[in-house]
């Protein structure tokens, strides 16, 4: 209680409202990462968006009846919808339902096969989210731990991986993924593998810019006086580096991987748009985008192709501004900049 | 200097034949080649003729053989025949790349008409609603997926909309201009409003951000305090003092950009059917082309290692405090 009451006496009036935390005099520095951000509308927001979408599609798909790959049909006598799990001699009858509009049935309409594009939305959200994650989980296991070796050794070791960095941050991606795509079809990979196969390249690809800012980092920090206090107290490799370079970097990695998780996203959709990416019968935003080279669907059915685009663009954003909302928090210096 | 540079180009062109190694490995690995594919629909043909085919491309030999008669060739600045438009790579390179180039160097000169401007507009009002304005349209843009957009545009616009727009090609294909007149350069205008739109949108943010983000700082430093301080009036402290000095890291990020006016952009390109580098390249990885992909590949790696070493150079230029070594 001493504390609380020290801050009573040295706090202004309005801290008096907030809560506990607020209110402390001796803030922890992720403590004061957290007001700061927290304090960020525009973060907020972000934050707000990427739980609703995250809910959406990894909760959504157990309270929806459908789900992405059924297909309805449309009875032609009486024009009623029929489910796959119906009665099978009056299928054979009927025609699918392609392209309807929304309805209460359906309420972002379907597909040209007749598929609910609700449903295929929040699996595409999965998909999208899932790709996300991993990517960024791959990136920052290769490019710490290339790009603290690099750093750390310096030298023979530090030129041989950083040329490594050079030639895959070279390479044109896009014709890249091109290549890698046409290997996997006809290494005849499933289209359920095909998205992991895809995922591990694109970590593989991505981890150039983890690993430049781990080395930077590691190479700025040995120069840090505590640092040179770790030397001298002798203390092993491995102590070093988990509590002391790891923690200075983590802010700048959180950072970046929130940034990266946008990025990725944006690329995996533009794959997806080309047919690179995942593939039927699994639903991804950028395939559902990629409807709209059909004419007819361009012209009259925009329920088909729009929503998944604004979906692509929501999470992106919200990404960005999450991720630019913790680098303002954990570098006040760079605050609206 | 020399010695830095000499020493950059060294390291340049051991990553770009660590690069080429990579692709061509990964391009030869692709399973269907191209005899395979292009004669798919021919039934008669036997395997003794698709051998001889082998042959005349250059696919009959190994990995390795194959590549070092490739690096052979390339140092010579000779890069094969494309497979699938039997013309020379760097003839099919040098005929399309002034198209890339025109319409990427366009779009770039909007963006910096556009960028630089607003970035020092939002970095004077800062934290006002104007501010919050552009920030918000930048952050929409760098969010933006192109194809997205390219779709949304050409609904909006196009032939299905208020077909205000032609949303393919680059010249009216029902009209014969026999010189280059005002109508065919209109022609031209409209069919390239809706491309570089999509590019302006979704790359303005860089420069705009760039320069806010300078201003910023510039606007805060001693020596405008000291003109403002002295009288200077508002407009030569934010143009003359504060906006020159902003010019030394942009113009360093402009020139690493530089090369990549030449590659273009794969995906708007496409949907735009403009007939550039990138769109053809599409063409020639659904066929397996190894010359073309190989020597388009190659020809975007060098842009990037380029664009590096620009920007490096005019960091030291253009900023006599740094000094390379």
């Amino acid at each position: 209680m001493e504390n609380i009451s020290l801050a009573d006496a040295l706090q202004p009036a309005s801290f008096h409202e907030e809560t506990d935390e607020g209110s402390r005099l001796f803030l922890t520095p992720w403590q004061m990462v957290a007001r700061r951000f927290f304090s960020n509308r525009m973060a907020l927001f972000g934050m707000a968006v990427l739980i609703v979408i995250a809910l959406f599609s990894f909760a959504g798909p157990l309270f929806y009846a459908y789900s992405e790959s059924e297909l309805f049909y449309i009875d032609k006598e009486t024009g009623e919808e029929l489910r796959t799990t119906g009665d099978s001699a009056r299928l054979a009858t009927s025609t699918l339902a392609s392209l309807q509009k929304p309805s209460l049935r359906h309420i972002l309409g379907t597909n040209r096969l007749g598929q609910d594009m609700l449903a295929r939305l929040m699996y595409g959200g999965r998909v999208s989210l899932l790709v996300g994650f991993v990517v960024v989980f791959v990136e920052l296991l290769l490019g710490i731990l290339l790009g603290g070796l690099a750093g750390y050794y310096r030298g023979l070791v530090d030129s041989v991986i950083m040329r490594v960095v050079d030639i895959i941050s070279s390479i044109p991606l896009i014709p890249l993924m091109l290549i890698m795509s046409s290997l996997l079809i006809t290494l005849q990979i499933s289209t359920q593998h095909k998205i992991y196969v895809t995922m591990f390249i694109l970590g593989a690809l991505y981890w150039t810019g983890v690993s430049r800012m781990v080395r930077g980092s590691i190479l700025s920090l040995r120069e840090m006086e505590f640092m040179q206090a770790a030397d001298a107290t002798g203390i092993r490799a491995s102590n070093k580096i988990f509590h002391h370079l790891i923690p200075n970097m983590l802010p700048n990695l959180i950072v970046l991987a929130t940034l990266d998780l946008g990025g990725i996203i944006l690329l995996e959709s533009t794959l997806s748009f080309l047919g690179v990416g995942v593939g039927a019968p699994y639903a991804s935003w950028g395939n559902m985008v990629s409807t709209v080279n059909d004419s007819e669907i361009m012209q009259h059915f925009p329920h088909v192709w729009v929503a998944p685009g604004i979906c692509i663009l929501i999470v992106v954003l919200a990404f960005n501004f999450v991720g630019d909302g913790l680098r303002d928090a954990t570098d006040p210096r760079m605050k609206g900049r | 200097m020399r010695q830095f540079i000499v020493r950059r180009l060294a390291i340049s062109a051991l990553v770009l034949l660590g690069v080429s190694i990579m692709l061509y490995a990964l391009a030869r690995s692709m399973p269907a080649d191209y005899v395979t594919l292009s004669t798919s629909t021919l039934q008669k043909i036997t395997q003794e003729q698709k051998d001889q085919l082998r042959k005349i491309y250059g696919l009959d030999k190994g990995l390795v053989g194959g590549y070092w008669d490739w690096l052979l060739n390339a140092a010579r600045g000779d890069l094969g025949t494309s497979l699938v438009f039997a013309r020379p790579v760097t003839e099919i390179i040098g005929k399309y790349m002034p198209i890339t180039f025109t319409v990427s160097a366009i779009a770039l000169f909007f963006e910096l008409l556009f960028g630089i401007p607003l970035g020092i507009l939002a970095a004077r009002r800062r934290n006002t609603s104007v501010d919050y304005a552009i920030t918000a349209f930048v952050f929409i843009g760098i969010s933006m997926p192109s194809f997205f957009l390219a779709a949304m545009l050409k609904r909006a616009l196009g032939y299905y909309g208020l077909n205000l727009l032609p949303t393919a090609g680059m010249l009216n294909a029902r009209v014969i201009y026999r010189s280059f007149t005002f109508a065919k350069a209109l022609d031209y205008i409209q069919h390239l409003i809706m491309p570089i739109s999509v590019f302006v949108i979704i790359n303005v943010g860089i420069w705009l951000r760039y320069t806010r983000a300078n201003m910023i700082d510039a606007l805060s430093s001693d020596y405008v305090r000291t003109a403002r301080a002295k009288g200077v009036p508002e407009r030569r402290v934010v143009y003359s003092h504060a906006f020159r000095n902003t010019l030394i890291p942009t113009v360093t990020l402009l020139g690493g950009q530089l090369p990549a006016l030449f590659s273009g952009a794969i995906i708007t390109e496409n949907l735009f059917g403009i007939q550039g580098l990138g769109n053809i390249a599409l063409t020639a990885s659904t066929m397996a082309d190894i010359p073309y992909l190989m020597g388009f590949n190659m020809f975007l790696a060098v842009c990037t290692v380029l664009g590096y070493l620009i920007s490096d150079i005019l960091y030291a230029v253009v900023d006599p405090r740094i000094r390379l070594s």
